[in-house]
């Protein structure tokens, strides 16, 4: 259910429930409702779902599955050490 | 509402069969085809139309003549790169040099609907001009047919090609074999995204323009080099994986394609994740497919990416084995699945 | 894509896929709630780097299968008058009702337009003030705070040609009736990441405890997937039963405030039946009264609804994880995408769909990765 795909604003106008902006998805470009996440601002990455972005992409939070993968690899190597 | 707890029921509804056409049956996918089979080959079969490729080759008099018609029907007119009347002669040209031939004379017919502004039409057949002078063909007979208003969107283009075939063996799907090495003359899906760019409710922003162009000079160009081609497809409505399938079918062979080699912009990628597409089924309008053995592979690669409209030309995967007509396709993570036919037209999903 | 790329790394998937091999010592069966991530499981094939006996099934979460036929009836039904321009998102128009669906409606002559948002349907209103515009509102906690907002501002713009016909669904009941059911085999859920992300996954704390379950909250892309999997596997195996956040890039316990509250403000829960599951209370959405000038059902009054009939469709199993496709007889003959059954097969999302298109046959057959040329061939 709900596709959602992490766009970057690149633009923002009006405020409350009309605050808007212009997304940017790898070079499509479209207006997105912006006026359930006040917190985002310009450069910041949202997860947009049918026209409205619904969370701000949180960059630190993001890189955590590949550190989270890396921990796998090292515990698995400490595993294999160990036998 | 007050439901009673938790009652379970399995229904749903009974099938629905299609006693009128949909919009999907034009979608270039299953349903299209059940159509054509259903329809049309049963009315018309004879030997040519069996061969079931872009046009029919016959021979007349000693010269080896192509002959192909299409139809054009796009909404809007006018769209990021193009616009009808260069899709009508391109997509016909296209079709044509599917079967090794030359290009030489094309028929345009409109059926124009009431209303429709003079200038609209008068631009519409500009750019065919344009566009047939770049393809080196002749628009030489036409006919003009108005409709009542709202029995038509605006304008539709039929278009019929001659073409001479300069191949010196037929390039259709019954010479595929296995080993056959398959390219994509450029990257996918740039026509139907423009095309989408421009719809009402779906429009957005976007530098894409379409990739309509004339596919005659790149597969002359192959022809002359000495390259053997097994078989063209040009990789139109319903995409690259319609196209792959349609050849898996009739030649009766499976095919294996690698979805990491098959070049799409970043642009095209964005906007298909944005509506739920596929890239692989997303239209193309000049761009093929080809089958060529694995001997005269790298030969037909350094040709392709000799000239202007094959400048993207890449090796997107073989022909596997007889038998099993199916398209098997890795997925980026280096998995594998079926790669289907579409059935309809790939909708945008929300979810 | 960025967020998106990087997170359809073979190498990584594969590791991921290696390590829940090195943790998985009994079978497991764990439910993806998600359409969307069904729909990733199958086109990524991710299933297939799952050791054996570890078993994804596929849940209810796509809004597309779950909506009544009653609704899509009445959908059928406004979308055909002269007066009406009916909006919808795109996969809802192939859903069959009891006799025909949306495209057919478009086929013969009614104005139904397929829209990217809520909001274009609700522009479309007022370039069209002489018509009246119906959007069909389906979708799970991730759509309502966008349907909720369209119907706002067309009562606080004073655009009263626009209405809404609502077939909302909540995920927390439906989960809650899977693991209810004296049928069910899911022991772990792979949580909806977008429905949480505006919803937060507080709800699921006691869900979690009541039927000792573990829940992880989950992305969308292989790799959340897989990690998604391995956490609720790794739990699974300790006796663990908790609520897990994978997909913490964008969702947050409490998930999104002012889209929550833009649905309170609309929105009242009430009771909803899931096609093919069954009547469920607590379950759904409806327009709260102070917004039903803008309810499409109460606008055009409809004719006595059909009901729906029994087939040999297995929909309400399918949904509910108590069986996959492939074990329906009718999967693939008499039922495919151009001729569906039920909504499992129409929407792409829906898990019949889905098995269609990717797995119709397993490929059996496998070329050598280089150079396949001279071995392949030989007849099977």
């Amino acid at each position: 259910m709900c596709l959602g795909i992490p766009g970057r604003i690149l633009e923002i106008g009006g405020e409350g429930v009309t605050r808007s902006g212009r997304v940017d998805f790898s070079g499509i470009v479209k207006d997105v409702s912006l006026a359930f996440v006040p917190e985002a601002g310009l450069g910041d990455y949202v997860i947009v779902h049918v026209g409205f972005a619904i969370a701000r992409v949180d960059e630190a939070e993001a890189s955590r599955v590949f550190r989270y993968i890396d921990e796998m690899g090292e515990l698995k190597e400490l595993e294999d050490g160990g036998r | 509402m007050s439901p009673p707890k938790q009652s379970i029921s399995l229904s749903c509804p009974v099938p629905i069969t299609h006693s009128h056409v949909l919009l999907a049956h034009g979608g270039g996918g299953r349903l299209m085809h059940r159509l054509i089979e259903d329809v049309f080959l049963s009315a018309f079969r004879n030997p040519l139309i069996e061969t079931r490729h872009d046009a029919a080759v016959a021979v007349l008099s000693g010269a080896r003549l192509a002959f192909t018609t299409d139809s054009y029907v796009v909404n809007p007119l006018f769209f990021p790169g193009g616009d009808i009347g260069v899709l009508a002669v391109n997509g016909t040209v296209n079709d044509l040099a599917m079967a090794g031939a030359r290009p030489i004379y094309l028929s345009a017919s409109f059926i124009i609907e009431e209303g429709l502004p003079v200038e609209t039409l008068t631009r519409v057949v500009r750019s065919m001009r344009t566009a047939s002078d770049e393809a080196g063909v002749q628009i030489v007979t036409g006919d003009t047919k108005v409709v009542d208003r709202g029995k038509g969107d605006g304008l539709f283009i039929n278009t019929s090609g001659v073409g001479l075939v300069e191949a010196r063996h037929p390039i259709a799907p019954t010479r595929v074999r296995p080993g056959d090495a398959i390219l994509v003359s450029g990257d996918l899906g740039r026509h139907g995204i423009a095309v989408m760019s421009a719809r009402e409710g779906l429009e957005f922003e976007t530098t894409l323009e379409s990739d309509t162009a004339p596919l005659a000079s790149l597969v002359l160009a192959m022809i002359d080099s000495g390259v053997e081609i097994h078989c063209l497809r040009d990789l139109t409505r319903g995409g690259l994986a319609s196209a792959l399938n349609e050849i898996a079918e009739a030649a009766g062979v499976s095919i294996e394609i690698d979805e990491r080699c098959v070049p799409i912009r970043d642009q095209v990628r964005g906007a298909c994740e944005l509506l739920g597409f596929d890239p692989l089924y997303v239209a193309n309008e000049g761009r093929f497919a080809a089958f060529v053995p694995e001997a005269d592979f790298e030969r037909a690669r350094d040709v392709m990416k000799a000239h202007p409209l094959g400048a993207g030309a890449a090796l997107i995967g073989r022909v596997s084995h007889t038998g099993d007509p199916t398209v098997v396709v890795s997925s980026p993570i280096g998995t594998r699945r079926i790669l289907d036919m579409l059935s309809g037209e790939q909708l945008p999903r929300i979810c | 894509m960025r967020f998106v790329d990087e997170y359809r790394d073979s190498d990584a998937a594969a590791e991921v896929a290696t390590a829940i091999g090195r943790i998985t010592t009994k079978p497991w069966t764990i439910m993806e709630v998600c359409g969307g991530q069904t729909h990733a499981i199958v086109r990524f094939g991710i299933d297939q780097l799952l050791p054996k006996g570890l078993t994804l099934v596929h849940g209810p979460g796509c809004p597309v299968c779950v909506t009544p036929i009653e609704l899509i009836d009445a959908a059928i039904e406004i979308a055909s008058r002269d007066d009406v321009i009916f909006c919808s998102f795109g996969d809802m128009l192939r859903v069959p009702g009891s006799s025909r669906d949306l495209l057919a409606v478009k086929a013969s002559g009614g104005d139904v337009r397929i829209v990217y948002s809520p909001l274009d349907a609700l522009a479309l209103a007022k370039r069209q003030p002489a018509k009246q515009v119906v959007f069909f509102a389906v979708g799970f906690e991730t759509t309502a705070p966008a349907n909720a907002m369209a119907v706002y501002r067309a009562r606080h713009e004073g655009v009263d040609n626009f209405s809404v016909l609502v077939a909302h669904v909540l995920v927390p009941p439906a989960m809650s009736s899977i693991l209810a059911s004296p049928n069910n085999r899911v022991q772990g859920f792979l949580a909806a990441g977008h429905v949480c992300a505006v919803m937060g996954y507080t709800e699921y704390e006691p869900l979690a405890q009541c039927f000792r379950v573990p829940i992880v909250v989950t992305g969308f892309e292989p790799l959340d997937i897989l990690q998604g999997v391995y956490l609720c596997v790794k739990q699974l195996e300790n006796g663990r039963a908790e609520v897990e956040n994978q997909y913490a890039r964008t969702v947050r316990r409490e998930g999104n405030a002012q889209a929550q509250a833009m649905v309170l403000e609309v929105f009242e829960v009430a009771g909803r039946t899931w096609r093919g599951i069954g009547d469920i209370p607590g379950s759904g959405l409806a327009l709260r009264p102070r917004y039903a000038s803008h309810d499409a059902l109460q606008r055009f009054p409809l004719q006595q609804l059909a009901q729906s009939r029994d087939t040999e469709c297995i929909a309400g199993e399918i949904l509910l994880g108590g069986k996959n496709p492939t074990d329906c007889p009718a999967f693939g003959a008499r039922c495919t995408p151009e001729h569906p059954l039920g909504a499992p097969m129409v929407s792409s999302e829906g898990a019949c769909a889905a098995y269609y298109r990717y797995r119709r046959s397993p490929p059996t057959h496998y070329l050598p990765r280089k150079g396949g040329g001279e071995t392949n061939g030989a007849p099977r």
